[in-house]
């Protein structure tokens, strides 16, 4: 659905040092892929929409977009693509339905009042057609604008914040709505700030600051940083418990913490049994035992950090 | 096509709701007009008979636009009303640029350009789209204010050769094409600054600029300098041609997507 090569963008501002937003992105997206774009503020990923939506041009590098080459078809691709821009960005002295009626007519969708019903009753808008957009909270903006972003039934959708300025209800009205679009076989490609939201809907997540720095899934994500591990909770500990267990087959690393032994292994479905044998052997009391679950969170400041020290050695 | 009339209907749906232009719209049009319905009362009514002194005023190279049939006062007359000819000619230009001013910075600002850009409608398309919703107005306005002037020249009592002369080519070229051609340059212009600005008064201020060489044809007629006949009003057009298509072709190739997307100062 996405390959890019390379693609590079490069602000040029007068007067002063260039910017650079996006250096060398070589990325692919499959197609049906909730595809995570996870970064700080001005990591440039609003930046890298753009030039997949053809909204800028790649100062190098070259990308394809619903089998379309940037740059050499961006009128097909503008027609592919769904955009949930960043703000919104409505006609305030307009109605709600009258600024869809807009963009449904640019976008060449046959069944305008149908697409617009559709939508404006998925996202709960119907009642508030008739009414200016000027009238509308921040939030029934957000959802306005992602009506806009579906009218021509996109196959390819890229989404930026979309549950910024949403509340908790509305933020899971969209996310079960977005896994409703997964299920319909769409490709989405996210932007947020929201790790849980992430961790959640996306298939892969690519966490990116001007560069790629990590890209998987979330799963291969933690086993990749942290390996896996699984704790015990015991009634009382014996320190000389801990070398015993160390020296077990395929046991990393072995760490007490109050009345927990966190042990990293290659494969717990395996391990766990011989270890808690071993554990009752030598008469201890396991009261539970549990994986110790990494929040996408702890991911993404960890994978910051590293890249934050490799940036501060070259 | 189709692309070109949404974008229409969707400024006017916009603009028209804008006190600001709709202020512009009605009230200049309205002045433009009642000026030279009033210079035309009150001269009607002080020319008595010591119509030699008053025609010392007029510019003797303007003596020759005045028929053999006019009368003194009726010469006066003409000399005075071919000073508004330029008011209606300022018209186009004054109208379509506070339209297109806000048409682009006032996108820019509400960030609405940006899904806006990621339709499939092209720059032609859009541009297009913008110009005409500016330009068409505006020419309607011109046209309809003048309108308005033939019909109140009879109920002033203008004579049948003073109202023959108005309706004569000069002035139906000057408001059927040279108002039009100047209302399509004043469009582009204002569509190429607003691109670049990011404050719909500024580029408004900017564009309004292009009045000033109407307000020197209007000093310089006023001065005796030029007199603006048939042949004037011609040469005219024809370099008002050049500059539409060459405003045209400043908008179309300059006008880019990425420029008025990512350009914040
Ligand atoms: N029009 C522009 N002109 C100059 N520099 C720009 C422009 N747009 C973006 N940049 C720069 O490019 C970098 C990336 O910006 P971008 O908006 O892509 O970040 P982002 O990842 O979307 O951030 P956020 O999470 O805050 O939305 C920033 O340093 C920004 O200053
Ligand atoms: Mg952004």
């Amino acid at each position: 659905m996405i390959e890019t090569n390379s693609l590079t963008k490069i602000f040029k501002i007068k007067k002063g040092a260039d910017i650079p937003a996006v250096v060398d992105l070589t990325l692919t997206v499959r197609e049906g892929e909730v595809f995570g774009f996870l970064g700080p503020n001005g990591a440039g990923k609003t930046t890298t929409i753009r030039m997949l939506t053809s909204l800028i041009g790649p100062t190098s590098g070259t990308a394809r977009v619903c089998g379309y080459e940037l740059g050499l078809n961006d009128q097909d691709i503008r027609r592919s693509v769904g955009l949930l821009t960043e703000s919104p960005g409505m006609y305030d002295r307009l109605s709600a339905a009258k600024n869809l009626a807009i963009y449904a007519n640019l976008y060449d969708v046959e069944d305008v009042e149908g697409q617009l019903k559709k939508y404006l009753q998925m996202l709960g808008l119907w009642s508030r057609r008739d009414d200016p957009v000027g009238s509308f909270s921040k939030g029934m903006r957000q959802k306005l604008a992602i009506c806009r972003a579906l009218l021509h039934e996109p196959r390819l959708l890229f989404l930026d914040e979309p549950t910024s300025g949403l509340d908790p209800e509305a933020a899971k009205l969209v996310r079960s709505f977005i896994e409703d679009l997964r299920s319909q076989g769409r490709t989405i490609f996210m932007c947020t700030h929201n790790l849980n939201e992430a961790d959640r809907l996306c298939d892969r997540i690519g966490i990116f600051r001007t560069n790629l720095i990590e890209v998987d899934t979330p799963q291969n994500l933690r086993l990749k940083l942290f390996g896996r591990k699984v704790v015990f909770h015991l009634r009382s500990v014996d320190p000389s418990w801990i070398p015993l267990v160390s020296s077990l087959e395929g046991v990393s690393d072995v760490s007490l913490i109050d009345n927990k032994l966190v042990i990293a292994l290659e494969n717990p479905a395996n391990q766990n049994p011989h270890i808690i044998r071993t554990l009752v052997a030598q008469g201890a009391d396991v009261q539970f035992v549990g994986e110790l679950r990494r929040s996408l969170e702890e991911i993404y400041l960890q994978t910051m950090g590293e890249n934050q020290d490799e940036v501060a050695k070259s | 096509m189709k692309h070109i009339l949404i974008i229409i209907k969707k400024e006017w749906a916009e603009v028209f709701q804008n006190r600001m232009v709709l202020f512009t719209m009605i009230f200049v049009p309205l002045i433009f007009v009642a000026l030279p319905l009033a210079t035309l009362y009150f001269t009607g009514q002080s020319m008595g008979g010591d119509v030699a002194g008053d025609l010392a005023d007029v510019p003797a190279g303007f003596l020759s636009e005045c028929g053999t049939d006019m009368t003194a006062s009726d010469c006066m007359q003409v000399y005075l009303i071919n000073m508004y000819l330029l008011l209606f000619m300022m018209l186009p230009v004054i109208i379509p640029v506070t339209i297109a001013a806000y048409s682009v910075v006032g996108e820019k600002t509400t960030r609405s350009l940006e899904p806006l850009l990621a339709t499939p409608i092209t720059t032609f398309e859009l541009l297009a789209g913008k110009s005409l919703a500016a330009a068409i107005p505006a020419i309607m306005a011109g046209w309809l204010s003048f309108g308005i002037f033939l019909l109140g020249l009879p109920m002033l009592g203008v004579s049948q050769v003073v109202f023959r002369y108005i309706i004569g080519p000069t002035w139906l070229l000057a408001v059927m094409v040279a108002g039009p051609l100047m209302a399509i340059a004043a469009v582009n212009f204002a569509l190429f600054v607003s691109s670049r600005v990011n404050d719909p008064r500024v580029a408004e201020q900017i564009s309004v600029l292009l009045i000033i060489p109407i307000m020197a044809a209007l000093f310089a007629q006023l001065a005796g300098i030029i007199v603006i006949d048939l042949f004037v009003m011609l040469s005219y057009i024809a370099a008002m041609v050049l500059v539409d298509i060459g405003m045209i072709y400043l908008g179309v190739t300059i006008f880019e997507r990425e420029t008025i997307l990512t350009r914040w100062k």
